[in-house]
């Protein structure tokens, strides 16, 4: 199977007053399409950083990153940006739900950067949150909604312009259990039946034994792999 | 615009803080309407006053009469097409407190030489030809209820005693600027009781007022006038209307000055207002922002969001402002005493002024919030607590 991401050499430190903090040390990593991975680690261990770059939202300070044949470790901000509209769908810990606009809104922020039209929009809207369970919640409010239902609209965000690869930052962090597995199941469902590679973050082993593969980071270094 | 949505919704989040903003708007936007109207108002005489009418009153002061007796020697100078004079009467009308201009001039060639002072053919002959009659413009009609054939009875305080005037015509201006709160009667009407009563008084002429050919040879003329007079014992000070108005003003050009300033001190206020909001509210949405930009939305469409909500705010209280600012504008002049300002409304100029200034304080108070949400790494918005 061939490998849609490719981490090599990767090193990243942050500055904080004239102290180089180092957060990664010469990692390097493969992930394959339609593999779903779970990145664990204590606090500080550089999991999220290492999925921030991934994503393309976080340059590494060294090495280089292939994502879907893209070296985006050289890409502008700009050509970065339109990268990430059309390749990475993103889930975040606290949803990230833009609070006036409806479920449905939320859902069609990604499109409005593409070229379709409103009735191909509300389509593919439609269908994605219809896959997420949530057809019957369009024009829902977020604050007219559950932890686990934001959640399911920030997935449905995420998948709504068919990404091939999906991230997620502790994406049960927030939820309470029954939530939590709902999302769990959501992910695993996205991964087999839609075939979507899939990255996330995690402290949670639970959360993380629904992955097919789980990766451990230490202090910036990454474990020998556990299948 | 695909971000219109957000630009709407955005204010609604905070409704009172939003609705605050606008008031504050709004009232910054009334206040600089009604000082720039005031100011505008001031200059109104100004404005409409004739390039090719000039002025000769007494060189030491205004208040010093000139002799009748100039007339015609400023008539035979070369280039005056007409010629007039007038004395200011003062007096009162009913209420002391209320004020207009009562002026006694030549019948016969006062509305020659103002032809922005509209009168029917029969109103002016008949004006001519009944020496205690008097011409009002349709302001002072208007106010007092006043019609063609009415009697008003002025108080004299200048010329002392009781006078007595029938109305023969209401003219009306031609121009906006054109002061339509004039009261204009027989200058003989009022010097041949002067003759009876205060002999050394009678003949006395406050000013000319020369309308010249050509106003591009003002100076030389006005230099011909003074210069008959020079060594007099009343020397003249000849100069163009404009110039005599702006004399008026001189006196009180630190007020006008000031509000001037204040008018566009208010436009300070009003950018600190929005300003503050609009970094409130960026602040707030720090995250979002880091949101949109990993969603892929670029600086471009940041700056739409950030920029259209400015402007939708200062715009709703510009308007707001704008459209309250008429009616307030109306009920001033209903407190002001009548006749202060012969000209109180609020011109395009203050409109213009008003609506471009709501445009640059919504874009001036949304540079601030777009450069700090452009220059905020995502990873950074994400980690932000507001």
């Amino acid at each position: 199977m061939s490998a849609i991401i490719q981490v090599q050499n990767v090193s990243k430190s942050y500055w904080r007053d004239s102290f180089e903090v180092p957060v990664l040390n010469d990692l390097s990593l493969e992930v394959n399409r339609g593999d779903f991975v779970a990145l664990m680690g204590p606090s500080g261990s550089g999991k999220t950083t290492l999925l921030n770059m991934i994503a393309g939202i976080d340059r590494p300070s060294k090495g280089k990153l292939i994502v879907d044949g893209t070296d985006i470790s050289t890409l502008g901000e700009s050509s970065l940006a339109k990268w990430r509209s059309a390749k990475i769908g993103f889930v975040f810990q606290f949803y990230n739900l833009i609070p006036v606009l409806t479920a449905f809104e939320n859902v069609e922020l990604p499109l409005l950067l593409t070229k379709l039209s409103k009735a191909e929009r509300k389509k593919h809207v439609e269908t994605a949150l219809g896959i997420v369970g949530l057809g019957d919640r369009m024009h829902h409010s977020p604050k007219q909604l559950s932890g686990g239902q934001e959640q399911r609209v920030a997935i449905a965000r995420a998948i709504v312009t068919d990404p091939v690869i999906l991230v997620a930052d502790e994406p049960t962090g927030d939820l309470d259990k029954h939530s939590a597995e709902e999302i769990l199941t959501l992910m695993e469902r996205l991964n087999k039946e839609f075939h979507k590679t899939i990255l996330i973050v995690t402290h949670d082993p639970h959360a993380a034994s629904r992955a097919k593969i789980i990766r451990n980071l230490e202090k910036g270094d990454l474990i020998p792999e556990v299948a | 615009m695909k971000v219109l949505k957000l630009i709407i919704k955005n204010p609604l989040r905070h409704k009172l803080r939003t609705t605050l903003t606008i008031l504050g708007i709004a009232i910054a936007v009334i206040s600089f309407g009604l000082l720039r109207t005031v100011v505008t108002a001031w200059y109104v005489g100004v404005e409409g006053s004739s390039a090719n009418r000039l002025i000769t009153r007494q060189a030491v002061s205004f208040i010093f009469p000139l002799p009748y007796s100039y007339r015609d020697k400023i008539a035979q100078i070369e280039g005056v097409k007409n010629l007039t004079y007038a004395n200011w009467f003062g007096g009162v009308y009913i209420d002391k407190n209320q004020f207009f201009a009562r002026i006694a001039a030549d019948a016969e060639t006062i509305f020659d030489v103002y032809p922005e002072f509209m009168l029917t053919k029969d109103e002016l002959e008949t004006f001519k030809r009944e020496r205690n009659s008097c011409i009002l413009g349709e302001g002072i009609a208007r106010q007092y209820n006043l019609k063609v054939g009415y009697i008003m009875t002025l108080e004299g305080d200048i010329y002392p005693g009781n006078w007595e005037f029938i109305v023969r015509g209401i003219y009306r201006p031609r121009d906006k600027t054109t002061d339509a709160s004039q009261m204009i009667f027989h200058w003989n009407y009022v010097n041949e009781r002067m003759k009876e009563d205060m002999p050394e008084r009678s003949g006395d002429i406050g000013w000319y007022i020369v309308q010249i050919e050509d106003p591009a040879k003002s100076a030389i003329i006005s230099e011909q006038i003074d210069a008959l007079f020079k060594n007099s014992p009343a020397e003249t000070k000849t100069e163009t209307e404009r110039a005599f108005q702006q004399g008026f003003l001189a006196a009180t050009s630190a007020i006008i000055d000031s509000m001037n300033v204040i008018s566009f001190i208010i436009v300070g206020i009003i950018m600190l207002i929005l300003g503050n909001t609009m970094i409130m509210a960026a602040r707030e949405r720090t995250r979002e922002y880091a949101v949109f930009k990993a969603l892929g939305f670029s600086g471009k469409h940041l700056t739409q969001i950030i920029l259209g909500e400015s402007l939708f705010i200062s715009a709703v209280g510009g308007g707001v402002g704008l459209v309250l600012t008429f009616p307030i504008v109306v009920a001033f002049e209903k407190v002001i005493p009548k006749g202060f300002f012969p000209v109180f409304q609020i011109e395009p100029i203050t409109v213009i002024l008003a609506v471009s200034a709501a445009i640059l304080i919504g874009i001036a108070a949304a540079i601030f919030p777009i450069q700090r949400a452009l220059s905020t790494k995502i990873i950074d918005g994400f980690r932000f607590v507001g």
